[in-house]
């Protein structure tokens, strides 16, 4: 038991060197940097680097892993932050969110997947103390941590630099006016985050052993249910944090075992920002003041299409496979279930300005319901559909009903926690969901007895089902209810105080993204046949996300380009999976800086 | 009859009493200002009203009846309605579409089971509805939403020369004037039985203040109650029927305008204490 709460707070101690960067950038920019946890898992593989491979001493690997964390955390807001300051802080949010999904794909460019033995630059159990087995590098994590958090503390009472964070933190306008270079103490702030989060990437190395470029970079995100259960913007509280989650984490593996990790970490995440979103140590007040999230990244009119180009879109896209053949088909198929996530998501990105970084959720809900429905309870294909859909919309609205109250990085963190929790859920109910082994068997589309097997068949299934969630998408943005949305992600007090309901309205954009999505789910899972786990990855929410964005936030068809040329150029030209993960990150990153409202959309006049 | 009473108001910001025991009274078809220095509490005390911030202490009754819980929906339903200080369009809507939302609190065809709304899980029932009507509208609910489109011509009429133009502009485009006058229309199209304005006028200059003084007079002459903070003492003093001044959270002095104008009090706080 002793022992447990010692990995625990070892664990912990990672956990608050990352958390302490999240809150250190929070406070100075007020941006969730996602990066952070990409940069720990960057600065883990790099130590392994240093130390196993050029067989540099520890200490020297540790300056040098520091040296290049800082480098990157510099290039990161140099290129992700830095030039949309003066932005919606949706945009800074999209984009550090980019900045994590290159580096951790770089990173498996560079390092490859493979697991690799960590090298034991320090002995980890050598000291025997009271029946426990403790090793100098533990004896090192520990020293590192409370030695810097002590330095950090007082650098940010007593230095000049500290003293000019602060007071970028409290207000960097009047900063500015004040001689404080802003700009310097932001690179600061970013600069200091990343040398302690790739720090604790290497302590994440030597006490977990072995090490893949994903798994660090997960321990990293850990870092986050950290810090917000410290409260955001508060170093003591994610040093809290931090060594709280380690201890929790521990123990809970100790009693139910490792398998729950996910879910009952996710878990506490999602119950911290529901039940107390200003965690357990910070202020209320970081809270109310998160600044809007807004819409003005989506300002410019969608680019109008007219009847005759609907038409002749609609029969170009019917006619396609019959002139292309089914493999051009099965890619078209791909293409739509893509645009059927991403449509809908107009609403909530676009009209609400709220972004959810885990639509993942909704669509393994959709994809499980209707396969179960269909298997277990016999019900025909149709009414499994629409069963996915309703029991994605219910489940994943209910759950965060609590946060649309918030906005900003609130309702993303919680999005993204309940895609890791709803996956966790599935791995581990085994009784109903067969757990990682998945469900086969899934049957066929089949309407009135006709089953649908082609390729063809399928995409024409499909088709049909995306020009129906684009009708439905472009009704709602013209009528009065698509300027309520309008109204609420523009100003969400002004909306209030017109009688509007805000909460519910950004619950019901969220609620028509996960119904649509739960549908895809459902086809996803019929046309496959089989379903498990793996394939509601944190990918397909980023996905989601970067088509939306390309195309345009506030233009449904714009997600159908969108979708053709994330998910169906890459199927047609046959680009690697990693590649093509990268090149997301990338082209959110360009757009936003350069092309904010997406390719088909017109600048706001 | 009181459209607003309020009594013993209090706020404190960490340890600052920005609001402290303020009593008032709006009656119907009255125009009621406050006016005081800079950090007075003016601002802060219409944020109470509203549900914007809670108060710490008093009582808001609203035309005799207490709010059950004091949220800015629930302020706006019962017939209060306001514009801000730093006027707060809707950026990236025209301004059309600005003044159609303030229609929003009205409508019954297209708002199918809104009574509903405040409640966490049934919400659900109207929201849905609100869906469906969106692509299937009813007849019933394209006439309202027609109707609703004729006020919001109506409302773009008071200002004929300065929003008929730029109804179809985007609000983020418009001289902060011109945000000012969407507000109103924005506010006047719900039909309040209060009209809460911060500081009408700021930002404008004289000949724009005069025209929003000619404006808000007729609407006092056909009896909209109205409760402003503003600076402008001239405006304040042609078109109050009471006036009340603060000062350091606190009400001060109150009366009709002439009186108010004479009190050494008032005389103190604008032009300085005497040691």
């Amino acid at each position: 038991m002793l022992d447990t709460i010692i990995s625990g707070l070892v664990h912990g101690n990672v956990y608050a060197l990352v958390a302490v960067g999240i809150s250190l950038i929070f406070g100075v920019t007020n941006v969730v940097n996602f990066a952070q946890g990409s940069i720990m898992g960057f600065g883990a593989m790099l130590g392994w680097w240093y130390i196993g491979v050029l067989g540099w001493p520890w200490w020297l690997s540790l300056v040098a892993v520091g040296v290049s964390a800082a480098v990157i955390g510099w290039l990161v807001n140099l290129t992700t932050v830095r030039p949309l300051i003066k932005a919606p802080p949706i945009a800074a949010l999209l984009t550090t969110f980019a900045a994590s999904m290159v580096l951790d794909n770089f990173s498996q460019m560079v390092f490859s997947t493979e697991t690799r033995a960590y090298p034991e630059p320090l002995p980890t159990d050598n000291i025997q103390l009271a029946g426990l087995s403790l090793g100098t590098s533990d004896l090192v994590t520990f020293g590192f941590t409370l030695v810097t958090m002590l330095a950090l503390g007082a650098y940010l009472r007593f230095g000049r630099d500290g003293r000019a964070i602060r007071a970028s933190a409290a207000d960097p306008d009047a900063a500015q006016q004040m001689g404080v270079e802003v700009r310097r103490v932001q690179n600061l702030s970013f600069i200091l985050a990343s040398v302690l989060g790739g720090i604790g990437g290497v302590f994440f190395g030597m006490y977990s052993g072995i090490v893949t470029p994903t798994s660090a970079s997960f321990t990293g995100t850990v870092g986050f249910v950290a810090a917000a259960l410290g409260g955001l913007g508060s170093i003591s509280g994610a040093v809290a944090g931090g060594l709280l989650i380690g201890l929790l984490e521990a123990l809970g593996i100790y009693q139910f075992g490792g398998g729950f990790r996910d879910v009952f970490i996710f878990g506490l995440f999602l119950v911290v920002l529901l039940v107390r979103p200003h965690g357990l140590f910070g202020s209320r007040r970081t809270v109310t003041t998160e600044p809007m999230t807004g819409t003005f990244l989506g300002a410019g009119r969608s680019i109008p299409i007219g009847k005759w180009g609907w038409a002749g879109l609609g029969a170009s896209a019917i006619g396609l496979p019959f002139v292309a053949g089914p493999v051009v088909a099965s890619a078209g198929s791909q293409v739509a279930i893509y645009a059927i996530m991403a449509i809908p998501m107009v609403l909530l990105a676009g009209s609400v300005g709220q972004v959810s970084l885990g639509q993942a959720a909704p669509v393994a809900i959709g994809a499980y319901a209707s396969a179960l429905l269909t298997t277990e309870l016999d019900l025909p294909f149709a009414m499994g559909l629409l069963a996915g859909g309703a029991a994605a919309m219910v489940i994943s609205t209910l759950i965060t009903l609590p946060i649309w109250r918030l906005n900003g990085h609130y309702v993303s963190m919680a999005t993204m926690a309940l895609a890791y929790v709803v996956v966790g859920v599935i791995l581990n109910w085994e009784p109903v969901t067969n757990g990682a082994y998945g469900i086969a068997g899934i049957p066929a589309p089949q309407f009135f007895g006709t089953v649908l097997i082609t390729p063809v068949q399928h995409y024409l299934l499909d088709l049909v089902i995306v020009m129906l969630v684009l009708w439905v998408v472009l009704r709602i943005q013209h009528s009065h209810l698509g300027t309520v949305l309008a109204g609420v992600g523009s100003d969400e007090t002004a909306s209030r105080c017109l009688g509007i309901h805000t909460r519910d309205y950004k619950a019901l954009a969220y609620a028509v993204c996960s119904f649509c999505a739960g549908v895809a789910g459902a086809l996803l899972a019929h046309q496959y046949n089989y379903i498990d786990p793996t394939v509601f990855t944190i990918q397909m929410s980023i996905l989601v996300l970067t088509i939306v964005v390309l195309g345009g936030l506030n233009s449904p068809f714009g997600a159908v380009i969108g979708a053709v040329v994330l998910v169906g150029l890459p199927e047609a030209l046959r680009i690697a999976n990693d590649v093509r993960i990268l090149a997301y990150g990338v082209i959110m990153i360009v757009m936003i800086r350069f092309r904010p409202q997406g390719l088909w959309m017109r600048r706001a006049s | 009859m009181n459209v607003l009473e309020i009594t013993g108001l209090s706020k404190s910001f960490s340890g600052l009493r920005a609001v402290n025991g303020v009593g008032l009274r709006v009656a119907e078809h009255q125009t009621v200002s406050i006016i005081g220095p800079n950090g007075s509490g003016k601002t802060t005390t219409l944020n109470l009203v509203t549900g914007v911030l809670r108060p710490d202490a008093g009582t808001i009754l609203i035309n005799g009846h207490p709010l059950p819980a004091r949220h800015p929906e629930q302020v706006a339903a019962s017939g209060i309605l306001r514009t801000f200080q730093n006027g707060r369009v809707f950026g990236n809507l025209s301004v059309n579409e600005n003044i159609e939302i303030g229609t929003h609190l009205g409508l019954r065809a297209n708002r199918p089971f809104k009574v509903f709304a405040a409640h966490p899980l049934m919400a659900w029932l109207p929201m849905l509805a609100e869906v469906l009507l969106a692509c299937f509208p009813t007849p019933a609910a394209r006439r309202e939403l027609a109707e609703a489109q004729e006020r919001v011509n109506e409302q773009v009429n008071r200002f004929p020369e300065r929003l008929g133009p730029r109804q179809n502009h985007l609000a983020h485009t418009l001289s902060y004037a011109n945000r000012r006058r969407t507000e109103i229309a924005r506010s006047l199209v719900a039909g309040p039985e209060l009209l809460v304005l911060d500081e009408p006028t700021a930002g404008m200059n004289q000949s724009e203040t005069a025209e929003m003084l000619k404006q808000l007079l007729e609407l006092k002459a056909s009896g909209q109650a109205m409760l402003l903070v503003e600076h402008k003492l001239d405006l304040v003093m042609t078109l109050s029927d009471w006036v009340y001044v603060m000062d350091g959270g606190q009400v001060i002095a109150s009366g009709p305008p002439a009186r108010v104008r004479t009190d050494p009090a008032v005389i103190d706080a604008y032009l300085g204490r005497k040691s």
